[in-house]
């Protein structure tokens, strides 16, 4: 008898201390306003990505809320952040869809973040919509996850036909991340494309985020004598790529992806990343009326100007905010297929179509570093 | 027998208990920390026994963790053991496979190893780590860095949080009458002085590595439930800094406090997420400096650890284990 009345005490102090824990469960749901959930790496390595998507979606959603909301109620963001880490990407969208009960979600940039939160949202039904993650399997996780950039399979195959025929090299060497599957899908992409078009890959080099020192890397790459070096990366280790290529005395072109989109860039890489390109979702010197605009905007509120990532999340939010407008009902499900239907929107990265993958099909735009900042070169697609 | 059968009964009232509490009250997102809680008691507890207890310094529990978590999600993608209406025992056989192969890889790690002393064995294990860590981004098969996604959780909370916290219960159960046995003693004589202990005929390299095998096992175990939870697998997951949060847990509860652990699992897990509203509030990231200001002060204030050495039992005076 002592033993169980023990015992019961113990389990009744463990559970009472987890209601104390987990207290402020139930805020009730709010009917003046539509609440949606943004998840991002505010913090970590890649966190000027998530700060940069977090103030684009805070300015489409101000803007909105400014003009009278949606149906005349106003739009609740509420932002997470995973501080780049995939399990607390999950761990943060399962909170915003169970204890937040938000309709929509908008996030993440890194695709594997995405990869590790569309399951939950795919489970609990709320349409999910990615800024800028453009691995494929990302939206091929289920009909709610959408995405409104294009995806790796375009991106590399863009930047192989750049290179190829309007930069005419014909011996491209690639500097892949290892620990990223942004990385790895756009090598593969990038070198079919290119031997397909007929050019050499003279060799494929690794390294893994968070590397500082790329100087075996690039030693052996120097040996082939390559027109151009691919590197498949993010900003950080870009930079330190650029600056230790060009003190090994490399003078190829550096070519890369959206990833190298952050004003970061200019500073780590310094004069020697000056003259490279890569492919970017948009371009501030794109004569697009809307993304001018959107330029304007940004600059009127944050007093800086907008990288590629603030584009995204801006269209993204804007996206969402065309389909509650759209919808009779505020459901989750409506929502999904009002997002779906999106069609022709004019958005700060170019003209935005959901196709039945729910990939946006849009062009890519080519710009290249100069004088610490971006020359709009073209706007390239595949057809 | 008698005490363990009485033992087994309150572990299976307690995590059912646990889980019908948590279905009725709490919504998936708190089901999901409460997992949480149970990941890192079991994680936090089993280091206790090599950090603390043997006083050996391990640095590679993500490394154990990883292969218990990649083993066990790797198994439930492919095979199915239990059909039908046994089909509840399929997590708990991964979770057995994933603890058992982590404990090979402990064997494998300990043997050469476990015949070093001190700072050595640390950076054995964390060169350990770091090579499971590689060889997983690596794996194509496992999805390399990309991530292996799909990995079939529970599909009802009888097999979810009742299964977590049957097996933190369990780990907790096995650990306690391990210690407190004669042959657990060698465990702390071996901490307190391995000369000593081999004059008195004590195995020293035998007994760490039983005590480095033990924790690696269930290091594993509780990788096969944070992959069966979070239904995502990636190596980031498995870096460094997450052998570092399980020696923070095993430090700050007390080392050669199994108590200590299991407050310290629960205070690490619970605090970052009961800091989040403040971020909602103030629009900055406070919480990791919260976190690690009160990780400071706790360790100024109370260098031992919360616990100490002590254990549950030394809290109440009345209740004299074994001291008959």
């Amino acid at each position: 008898m002592k033993k169980f009345i023990f015992g019961s005490l113990i389990l009744s102090f463990f559970n009472f201390g987890m209601i104390g824990c987990t207290g402020n469960s139930d805020k009730a749901s709010n009917d003046s306003e539509i609440r949606i959930g943004q998840f991002g790496s505010l913090t970590g390595a890649e966190a000027t990505f998530g700060q940069s998507t977090d103030k684009g979606i805070r300015l489409a959603i101000d803007a909105v809320n400014a003009a009278g909301g949606v149906k005349g109620k106003k739009i609740k963001l509420i932002t997470e952040d995973n501080q780049g880490k995939p399990d607390e990407a999950a761990a943060v969208v399962k909170k915003l869809i169970t204890q937040d009960n938000v309709l929509a979600l908008l996030g993440e940039v890194a695709s594997n973040r995405s990869l590790a939160a569309a399951p939950i949202a795919q489970q609990f039904r709320i349409p999910m919509i990615s800024p800028s993650s453009t691995n494929p399997k990302v939206t091929e996780i289920g009909n709610y996850i959408f995405r409104v950039c294009f995806i790796d399979p375009f991106q590399g195959p863009v930047m192989a036909k750049f290179a190829f025929e309007d930069l005419k090299v014909k011996k491209v060497a690639i500097l892949k991340d290892l620990k990223s599957d942004y990385s790895l899908g756009l090598t593969e992409f990038f070198e079919k494309k290119f031997k397909e078009l007929g050019g050499e890959i003279t060799s494929i080099q690794n390294f893994q985020t968070g590397d500082t020192d790329f100087k075996a890397q690039l030693t052996a790459i120097r040996s082939e004598k390559p027109d151009a070096i691919f590197i498949p990366a993010y900003y950080t280790e870009v930079g330190l790529i650029a600056r230790q290529a060009r003190q090994l005395g490399i003078k190829a072109t550096l070519l890369g992806g959206d990833g190298w989109d952050s004003p970061k860039l200019f500073e780590i890489g310094g004069e020697a990343i000056e003259g490279a390109y890569y492919s970017n979702h948009y371009s501030t010197e794109s004569p697009n009326p809307a993304t001018q605009e959107f330029i304007k905007k940004y600059k009127e509120k944050y007093s800086e100007t907008p990288d590629g990532m603030a584009a995204s999340g801006y269209d993204a939010a804007r996206v969402l905010v065309q389909a509650l407008e759209k919808v009779d009902e505020l459901t989750p499900d409506k929502v999904r297929e009002a997002i779906a239907e999106t069609k022709d929107f004019k958005g700060a990265t170019g003209t935005i179509t959901i196709d039945q993958n729910r990939n946006a099909d849009k062009e890519a735009f080519i710009v290249q570093v100069k004088d610490k900042g971006l020359k709009f070169i073209r706007t390239l697609s595949l057809k | 027998m008698k005490i363990l059968r009485s033992a087994l009964l309150w572990l299976i009232l307690f995590s059912l208990g646990m889980a019908a509490f948590s279905q009725g009250i709490l919504n998936p997102y708190q089901q999901l920390i409460l997992s949480y809680i149970a990941i890192n008691v079991i994680l936090a507890t089993s280091l206790n026994l090599v950090n603390g207890f043997c006083g050996q310094f391990s640095l590679g529990h993500a490394g154990f963790m990883a292969v218990g978590a990649y083993v066990s999600a790797v198994l439930s993608l492919h095979f199915k053991v239990f059909t039908g209406s046994l089909d509840f025992l399929n997590f708990p056989f991964y979770a057995l496979a994933g603890g058992s192969v982590a404990a090979v890889a402990g064997w494998l790690v300990g043997m050469p190893s476990l015949k070093l002393r001190g700072d050595y064995l640390a950076i054995v294990t964390l060169g350990f780590g770091e090579i499971i860590r590689v060889i997983l981004l690596n794996m194509e098969s496992v999805g390399g860095a990309r991530g292996l996604y799909g990995v079939p959780g529970p599909t009802n909370f009888f097999v979810g949080t009742a299964l977590a916290f049957f097996l933190a219960g369990g780990t907790w159960l096995v650990l306690w009458r391990l210690t407190q046995s004669s042959f657990g003693r060698a465990f702390l004589s071996v901490k307190e002085d391995e000369v000593a202990s081999e004059c008195m005929g004590v195995n020293t390299t035998q007994t760490k590595v039983f005590a480095f095998v033990v924790s690696s096992f269930f290091a594993g175990v509780g990788g096969s439930l944070f992959a069966h939870t979070t239904n995502y697998l990636n190596p980031a997951s498995f870096q460094f800094m997450k052998s570092v949060d399980v020696v923070i847990m095993v430090v700050l509860g007390g080392m050669g406090s199994l108590t200590g652990s299991v407050l310290a699992a629960i205070f690490v897990t619970i605090l970052p997420e009961a800091l989040r509203p403040l971020q909602e509030y103030t629009g900055v990231d406070l919480r990791m400096v919260i976190y690690s200001l009160s990780l400071i002060l706790l360790m100024i204030l109370r260098p031992q650890g919360l616990l100490g050495s002590r254990e549950w039992n030394s809290f109440f005076p009345f209740k004299k284990r074994g001291a008959k």
